[in-house]
């Protein structure tokens, strides 16, 4: 209670009634928002809810429309970065404002330059900066290129470059959400240092695990509003979740019982090597029957992503056979699979699920635009294209003025939303889903987890992989374990627990390799 | 026979050495504006805008000197012009730099035969050779010296270099984006436009209509091939200089000598066909910078 009281009494930053219009949206309604010195604040919301506007209004990238900007009780007038930066505030940008190809050193010292008469001070830099890394805990080598290094690298770089200017307070925005779970982990251990030295530290962010895990108050916004601010030992999960959306939110999805059919597909032996001979997945088998729903858990980059994109025809498996309904579909390419029944919703979504420069309908039909239903022998049916996709925004609830909006104009929520409803509307027999629900907010997540339970209800087959081990658990009926390119272990979902799963997940534990082919296999009676 | 041939290599030598210089100078116009990220493909219009400018001026003040003065002031005009559309209004930097090498065609030789009756006007005095050699040659070979450090030792060049990779990540930290675009081309004009006062002035000795003949062209030919780096560039367009220097130097015989003179712009195909694809130019090249909100 007394630190409450302090963080309180002792607001650095006071906003007050700020109000952003954009053409035809309000992304900020006179919105209050208040940090304490040296506290974690969570800015929570859905997307499109107005955080990141917010931010960048504090941040002086955007000019708000009205309101005013208190620092240490005193009206300022943050204009740009600069004047931000000024006042000791500083931005970690979801997509990370670093130039690849310039050194470390270059990058965090461009703009403030250590340099004697214009040349360069570099070796006075890299001094620095390897100071400051350590002073909160970790090494780096200031001379490495951008371009070499891993995300979560290039984000410890984004948060030394403000710290290399002196900021006082740190605003990261959705800064989880390119990380690997041990990325993230050490990110939180980065950002408890930055607070033991008295830093501020706001976050945008939209999963609510992180806000219960590091924040000390957290702010909710919807619909450009503020909903109110809560101390993080005074709320729950449950209960943010519910003012971010606002309304009830299932945060566990109700699975309706659904009847086990015919096999749809049989994967044997399958393995996927890389250029350098490594096998990235090694030997995996599994089978799946219809109105199921096999789970691959797993760390990423235990080959997941290489399983799915080989199976799913954008590249290759080096041996092994998949069968679907009897016919051999191994070297089948995306065409083919599609003429075959088999949906894929792509992990990144903007990089394999859509073309964000093409219109909404244009989004729709991609994949399946040389189908009969929308084409004929030479030309595009474009008004049965349209009407298609009409019905499908209107039935999966996907937020855009028009079919004739550019894919890019969408929320990420909505993005995703237009792929599930382009894979699901061509009623496949089975769905590959790889992260389905990474990085939309909880209402979007909420959606696609019900219309995924209604084709597996309808006797469809799912192959899900996902690394959010909660969405495993609620959906599957059977869970396989990946780790280092291979099945470790195979569970029915009601047997198993989340700490059992993670324990599989970190490769201390493993099953019997034989059991573990049986049971992917489908061979043991299952409870049903 | 072998005096011979070793005269023949010398002369050689130095022939290529006088073609590299407009090539390279333009090949690190080039390298400065897409540094930044604009594509200045107006190279070629630059180049004969400065060997026009430079052969007036020099015959009207009898002073070579000023003349290469006229030649750099007259292509940072140029490129203001680009600079001014592509950057500001933000024009399609192709079509703006199309539009600058039309213009200059147009107007050099329009104004060629206002002022004199021909497309043709002879240059009346040039520099004092040093050691056999225009002394453009060593403010070229020094430039290079310059820009290299420049461009990696300083902390404008390094503001330079990060425009043309990540504008926004530029923009976030404060320096102005536009600024350094303008500072890149208008540099970029400057060398280009010396480039063509040399050709007129030192190396032609007259100016005639559509005389940069490619040379900008092959100046962009010529940074590409040299990875966007001064050295690469100097290299590459030393290259091309040599092979403009063989075109009028050797025959062979059952080959007309028309295919000999073929040779620049065939290796310049062959150079690109070879080299695009492996180097990877600035991340912004031919981007706009639209700031937010």
């Amino acid at each position: 209670m007394e630190q409450d009281n302090h963080l309180q009494a002792d607001p650095l930053i006071r906003m007050k009634g700020i109000t952003k219009r954009f053409p035809g949206v309000l992304a900020n309604d006179s919105v209050d928002f208040s940090v304490g010195e040296g506290e974690i604040h969570a800015l929570v919301g859905e997307n499109g809810a107005g955080k990141t506007t917010l931010m960048k209004i504090l941040y002086g990238i955007y000019s708000k429309d009205s309101g005013r900007i208190y620092f240490e009780d005193e009206l300022v007038n943050i204009e740009d970065p600069k004047a931000a930066s000024e006042l000791g505030i500083g931005m970690v940008h979801q997509h990370f404002m670093l130039v690849p190809p310039l050194s470390v050193v270059d990058n965090i010292t461009l703009g403030s330059e250590i340099a004697n008469r214009g040349i360069l001070d570099r070796e006075e830099g890299k001094k620095r900066i390897k100071e400051l890394a350590n002073d909160i805990g970790f090494d780096i080598d200031p001379e490495a290129t951008v371009a070499d290094l891993s995300v979560g690298v290039r984000q410890r770089i984004e948060i030394l470059k403000v710290l290399f200017r002196e900021a006082e307070v740190l605003i990261l925005d959705e800064p989880t959400a390119v990380l690997t779970p041990q990325e993230v982990e050490s990110l939180y251990n980065i950002l408890n240092n930055l607070q033991e030295q008295g830093k501020t530290i706001i976050f945008i962010t939209h999963k609510l695990n992180e806000v219960m895990d590091l924040a000390d108050r957290v702010t909710v916004m919807r619909d450009g509003k503020e909903v109110g601010t809560k101390e993080i030992q005074k709320t729950s999960k449950n209960e943010l979740a519910n003012m971010m959306v606002g309304r009830e939110v299932l945060l566990r999805v109700e699975k309706e019982k659904a009847e086990r059919g015919e096999e749809l597909i049989r994967a044997k032996n399958l393995t996927v090597t890389n250029d350098k001979g490594v096998n990235i997945v090694e030997d995996i088998s599994f089978s799946i029957r219809e109105g199921e729903v096999f789970g691959v858990a797993g760390v990423q980059g235990n080959g997941q992503t290489e399983l799915i994109e080989a199976l799913t025809g954008i590249d290759d498996f080096s041996s092994g056979t998949v069968e679907v309904n009897g016919s051999n579909i191994t070297d089948a390419d995306g065409q083919e699979l599609r003429e075959e029944g088999i949906g894929h919703i792509p992990e990144d979504r903007l990089d394999r699920g859509m073309i964000t420069e093409f219109t909404v309908t244009e989004n729709f039909v991609l994949g399946y635009h040389t189908f009969e239903r929308y084409s004929s022998r030479l030309f595009l049916k474009l008004k049965e294209m349209d009407r298609h996709a009409e019905e499908a925004v209107e039935e999966f609830d996907i937020k855009t003025p028009s079919v004739k909006t550019l894919g890019e104009s969408l929320s990420g929520g909505n993005q995703q939303k237009l792929i599930v409803a382009r894979e699901l509307s061509q009623q496949p027999k089975l769905l590959v889903a790889a992260q389905p629900t990474r990085g939309i907010d909880v209402g979007a997540i909420e959606f696609v987890h019900e219309r995924l339970m209604k084709e597996r209800a309808r006797g469809k087959g799912l192959l899900l992989v996902s690394s959010e081990l909660d969405e495993i658990m609620s959906l599957s009926d059977r869970i396989a374990v990946m780790y280092e390119g291979e099945f470790t272990a195979v569970f029915d979902s009601d047997e198993t627990t989340k700490e059992e799963l993670g324990v599989y997940m970190t490769g201390s534990q493993r099953q019997d390799t034989e059991e573990v082919r049986r049971k992917a296999l489908g061979k043991v009676s299952l409870t049903e | 026979m072998d005096w011979l041939t070793n005269i023949f290599a010398i002369s050689t030598l130095l022939a290529t050495i006088r073609m590299a210089v407009p090539i390279s100078l333009a090949a690190l116009g080039g390298l400065f504006s897409e540094s930044t990220g604009v594509i200045n493909i107006a190279l070629e219009g630059i180049i004969l805008m400065g060997a026009f400018a430079g052969t007036i001026v020099t015959n009207t003040t009898g002073s070579p000197l000023l003349g290469l003065i006229m030649a750099v002031v007259a292509g940072i005009g140029m490129a203001l012009i680009h600079a001014i559309a592509s950057v500001t209004f933000k024009a399609n930097h192709i079509i703006s730099g199309v539009a600058l090498n039309l213009f200059a065609t147009g107007v050099t030789f329009f104004l060629a035969l206002v002022l004199t009756g021909g497309s043709q006007i002879s240059v009346e005095s040039s520099l004092p050779k040093f050691l056999g050699l225009s002394p453009v040659i060593y403010v070229t070979v020094a430039i290079f010296f310059f820009s290299g450090f420049f461009l990696y030792k300083t902390k404008l060049g390094l503001r330079l270099r990060a425009t043309g990779e990540h504008m926004a990540a530029v923009d976030s930290v404060g320096i102005s984006v536009t600024k350094m675009r303008y500072l890149g081309v208008l540099v970029s004009g400057a060398l280009a436009g010396l480039g063509g006062g040399y050709l007129a002035i030192e190396q032609a000795n007259f100016f005639t209509k559509g005389m940069s003949a490619g040379r900008g062209f092959i100046g962009l030919a010529s940074m590409i091939f040299g990875k966007w780096t001064p050295w690469g560039a100097a290299g590459a367009a030393s290259l091309f200089g040599f092979s403009q220097a063989l075109q009028f130097r050797i025959s062979i015989p059952f080959i007309p000598d028309e295919f000999l003179q073929m040779l620049p712009y065939l290796i310049t195909i062959a150079v690109l066909v070879g080299a695009v694809g492996r180097a990877t130019p600035p991340a912004e090249d031919g981007n706009h910078f639209l700031k937010e909100g």
